[in-house]
């Protein structure tokens, strides 16, 4: 695409648009969604489900609008009664073999086949006295399932496993209104990233079986946030019921992951909805850990760290946001014998026709975050620090059975905790914090780019964020020292993120320097 | 000779001379003939000299279209350092169109020679004769004349010892009707599922393996040596009404007259003409309905329409049909256009591709109607439905097939109204419980 532009009028409206851009794209810049079933701006377009016909000024006939490129002067009506007609030929067309099964349909309340015609479809249908075309169910694999009466053969699914997971085991099968999407008897769909043809479906003809039957599309609560499941980082949405993560899908970013997240992120949802979460701030009272209020665990944790002047060990998870890896770490002060993050590393998945975008081997979505803020990821090298450490503070970190060992040998011990953990009970302090599903925060991912994620449901009990608590205790620690009131202010108030705020992140991110000094401003 | 009828003295044998002529087939019977002189003489010419022999002869594509020959290669780029294609396309599956059936099989070696000279001339090296999958028999005799091609020299390396390099592949079709769609031909040569394409881009730009391509339909380019060896300006001559429509074209004819078979006429040659002379009219007692001229894709025509209408491009378009393929098919006042209209329709849905919303499902449905008309349980509503489904089915797709499944409807309500309503006004017996 050129920088040239081009004058086009859309609707009545005058509009300047690059050159190559399709009319279906410059119609979103002029603020009208022209209905579309097989385009995506993210595969390659076919122009087959023809909803998209626009009138263009000039031309013979209807023009799709997705593969129909603008040039200059050009007029284009979208709502013209030529135009608008096609499009109610087309809901026609697709309703007559797709059953009005949306009461039982997961894809009710999300539909773009319910929308459109609810905006401009006919009330009534013509197709009288003929049975419509039945198949059964058919399980696709991994999280799939496809119900091909509702299909209405976009080919979105057969193009993303094609054109984009590179991985090309759908198609369609058969001819006319026998057609169907199918596979070849020994394929699965088995790719990483294969369960974005449910996302991509317009209808529910592809759904998930996770998903199935979980929750009504109206009832669910949206919150934008970033995936904790790898360096990658991918945009994701948080859908809630009630409080409770149902379901986790990709949120587009096109400098990120386009409109994609991996099967492993879509999946890892289950543990924000654990019930044995630490409720209340827990101190040691007699040889146990009892529950108390939080002032009176805030001045013991600053009393216990101001009377520990040897050196401290902070062990994290690889998923603690910015602000609480900042803030623990400026709690530690210049005593920090060791800091690490624990990095679990899988096997690296990519998605194929996508340039750096891959499920990445690094289990860690806050890995550059944690070096930008000093904190290492020799989580041996850390664990090895603890004998000899006056105070070991643990920031949710997972703890296998050595780790868990080599704490027993701690003199002082804070444990930052979302679940309980039986096996730390010695611990002196036991901080219930809130999970990322939680809180606002801050990852950045492989290519520096700081991320928000915002709370999708409220934290249990007396929970609070890791970076309150941190910043809280710190304040008890000298005169004169003012924790910060947001979450915005406890991110802009550490050294990499110098004066930065969640407004100039946006929801999008923002790529900032690695070092203090080229932070962008 | 002639097949399967003796040479009617109406009719101009120009590629059907040697119908019938078994000997006419191996390389040796057809050199005798005359064979490969036109390729020779092609082979000392520049591309565009024969680009523009073929444009002034006014040949137009014999698919179809009837786009012209000679413009249609000279949108070919011309040195662009890519490989070059030319697709023949032997998917003879219009119903009705049964003309290239015939050179395939008699006269394999025209098309070859056909095939050379349009290469030379669009810088193709390689050709593909996408020939229909049920056509077993001209398969064969095709394969063996381009084998005995290249065994003699005439293809290969080094054609006629020109040092130019001429292939030619024939590939054979798997039973898809769509596939004789230029861009799906493509499409099914390059292995993948048989769908058109989006045009932009067109062929001569990107078309098979992204290579700038030109498809011809057989008829097409077995005209081709003729005129290369008797020239553009005897060529053009050949037309009995406008100069726009020239030479000779094949009719395939069939339906209810006494001598259906393929006959070659020159362009403009009156269609009562064919029909009474050539195929001996009518049967015994018999009057003539309606006649489909071009394939099945094109619209109906009545009697009144027929009886001044000449066989050409232009003619047959002014009287309220096309001229297609050439496939044409005559139906007597036995006929109910009904039935026509959904034999029609079922054919087309089971044909369509599944691309396009409005093809995919609106074939089916068209069919469902009709077969419920026949079947005496139409209704009121159904024949302005008809005209809904066919307005939404034309001019909406990526190819012209729901449009042609659109053009017989159309035609068939607007011209044979009574049919549509005798099926409509049935009397209908009370149903019974049966005690």
């Amino acid at each position: 695409m050129s920088d040239e532009l081009v004058s086009v009028t859309i609707d009545g409206l005058p509009l300047q648009v690059p050159e190559g851009t399709m009319i279906i794209e410059a119609a979103k810049q002029a603020g009208v969604l022209v209905p579309h079933y097989c385009y995506h701006p993210s595969l390659p377009s076919p122009a087959v489900c023809r909803m998209c016909l626009v009138e263009v000024e000039k031309a013979p006939k209807l023009m799709p609008s997705c593969v129909t490129a603008v040039a200059e002067g050009q007029v284009v009506h979208i709502n013209s009664p030529a135009a608008k007609s096609a499009r109610q030929g087309v809901l026609e067309f697709l309703l007559i073999n797709h059953p009005l099964d949306c009461p039982i349909c997961d894809q009710a309340g999300e539909c773009e086949l319910q929308d459109f015609v609810f905006q401009e479809g006919r009330s009534g249908s013509r197709y009288d006295d003929y049975p419509k075309r039945y198949a059964p169910v058919e399980d696709f694999g991994t999280d799939v399932l496809y119900v091909p009466n509702r299909c209405i053969l976009c080919t979105r699914c057969v193009r993303f496993m094609e054109d984009v997971a590179q991985d090309g085991v759908l198609e369609v099968y058969q001819r006319g209104d026998r057609s169907y999407i199918g596979m070849e008897p020994a394929h699965k769909l088995e790719h990483p990233w294969s369960g974005n043809v449910v996302d991509l479906c317009p209808v529910g003809s592809l759904i998930s079986k996770d998903f199935l039957h979980r929750a009504r599309a109206w009832d669910l609560d949206k919150t934008a946030s970033v995936c904790p499941g790898c360096t990658q980082g991918c945009n994701m949405t948080v859908d809630t019921r009630d409080s409770t993560v149902v379901r986790l899908r990709p949120r587009p970013n096109l400098d990120v992951n386009r409109h994609f997240m991996c099967d492993a992120g879509r999946a890892d949802y289950r543990w924000m909805n654990r019930g044995d979460r630490v409720e209340a701030p827990l101190h040691q009272d007699g040889g146990k850990l009892h529950a108390c209020d939080w002032d009176t665990a805030l001045d013991e944790m600053a009393a216990l760290i101001r009377a520990s002047d040897g050196s401290v060990v902070l062990l994290a998870s690889g998923r603690a946001p910015c602000e609480a890896l900042g803030w623990t770490m400026r709690l530690a002060g210049n005593n920090v014998r060791a800091a690490a993050i624990k990095v679990p590393i899988g096997p690296e998945a990519p998605i194929g026709a996508i340039p750096n975008l891959a499920l990445r081997a690094e289990r860690a979505p806050n890995l550059d975050g944690a070096r930008m803020l000093g904190v290492s990821t020799d989580w041996l090298a850390a664990i090895n620090a603890v004998k000899g450490a006056e105070l070991v503070i643990v920031l949710d970190a997972e703890l296998d059975d050595a780790d868990i060992a080599a704490l027993s040998g701690a003199t002082h011990l804070i444990h930052f905790a979302t679940a309980v953990e039986p096996r730390l009970a010695h611990a002196d302090f036991v901080v219930p914090i809130a999970t990322m599903a939680e809180e606002q925060g801050v990852f950045v991912n492989r290519d520096n780019r700081a991320q928000r994620f915002l709370p999708a449901k409220s934290a249990p009990g007396m929970a609070r964020s890791a970076w309150w608590v941190a910043s809280q205790v710190w304040r008890r620690g000298g005169e004169g020292r003012r924790a910060p009131g947001t979450a915005s202010e406890a991110f802009g108030s550490l050294a990499p993120f110098d004066g930065l705020t969640y407004r100039d992140l946006g929801l999008g991110g923002r790529v900032v320097a690695t070092s203090p000094a080229g932070a962008a401003r | 000779m002639g097949y399967p009828h003796p040479i009617h003295p109406k009719e101009t044998p120009v590629l059907s001379k040697h119908f019938g002529e078994v000997e006419a087939r191996p390389y040796a019977g057809w050199v005798e003939r005359g064979g490969y002189v036109a390729l020779k003489k092609a082979l000392t010419m520049a591309p565009d000299d024969i680009t523009s022999e073929v444009k002034a002869s006014g040949l137009r594509g014999r698919g179809g279209a009837g786009f012209p020959t000679g413009l249609k290669w000279s949108f070919m780029p011309k040195e662009d350092g890519k490989p070059h294609y030319l697709c023949c396309n032997a998917d003879e599956s219009e119903p009705g169109t049964f003309k290239d059936r015939e050179i395939l099989r008699w006269t394999p070696h025209a098309l070859i020679e056909g095939c050379a000279i349009a290469q030379l001339a669009i810088r193709a090296e390689t050709c593909y004769i996408y020939i229909r999958g049920e056509f077993t028999e001209p398969y064969h005799i095709l394969q063996r004349a381009v084998d005995e091609a290249y065994a003699n020299g005439v293809l290969g390396a080094n054609a006629f010892g020109s040092g130019r390099r001429i292939d030619i592949v024939v590939h054979r079709g798997a039973g898809a009707y769509i596939c004789g769609e230029e861009t799906a031909m493509m499409n099914s040569i390059e292995g993948r599922r048989g769908n058109p394409r989006i045009k932009p881009p067109f062929p001569a730009v990107a078309g098979l393996f992204g290579k700038p391509t030109t498809i011809n339909n057989v008829e097409t380019l077995a005209a081709v040596p003729a005129i290369i060896n008797q020239g553009a300006a005897w060529y053009a001559k050949l037309s009995l009404s406008s100069p726009k429509s020239t030479g000779t074209k094949l009719i395939s004819v069939c339906g209810h007259v006494q001598r259906p078979g393929t006959y070659e006429i020159t362009m403009g040659l009156p269609m009562k003409e064919l029909i009474y002379d050539l195929c001996g009219g009518m049967r015994p007692g018999r009057t003539l309905k309606a006649v489909i001229p071009g394939g099945s894709s094109v619209p109906i025509m009545t009697p009144e329409e027929v009886e001044n209408c000449p066989t050409d491009y232009e003619g047959i378009v002014a009287n309220g049909s096309m001229l297609g393929s050439g496939g044409m098919i005559v139906m007597d006042d036995t006929t109910d256009i009904v039935h026509v209209a959904m034999r029609l329709a079922k054919f087309y849905a089971h044909e369509s591709c599944a691309q396009c919303t409005n093809c995919r499902e609106g074939t089916a449905w068209t069919a469902r109607i009709l077969e419920r008309m026949l079947a005496g349980e139409g209704k009121e509503s159904d024949l302005g439905l008809l005209l809904d489904l066919a307005e939404n089915m034309t001019g909406k797709t990526i190819c012209v097939l729901s449009d042609s499944c659109a053009a017989p409807v159309v035609s068939g309500i607007q011209k044979f109204r009574p049919d549509f309503d005798r099926h409509l006004n049935v009397e209908r017996p009370l149903k019974t419980a049966g005690v």
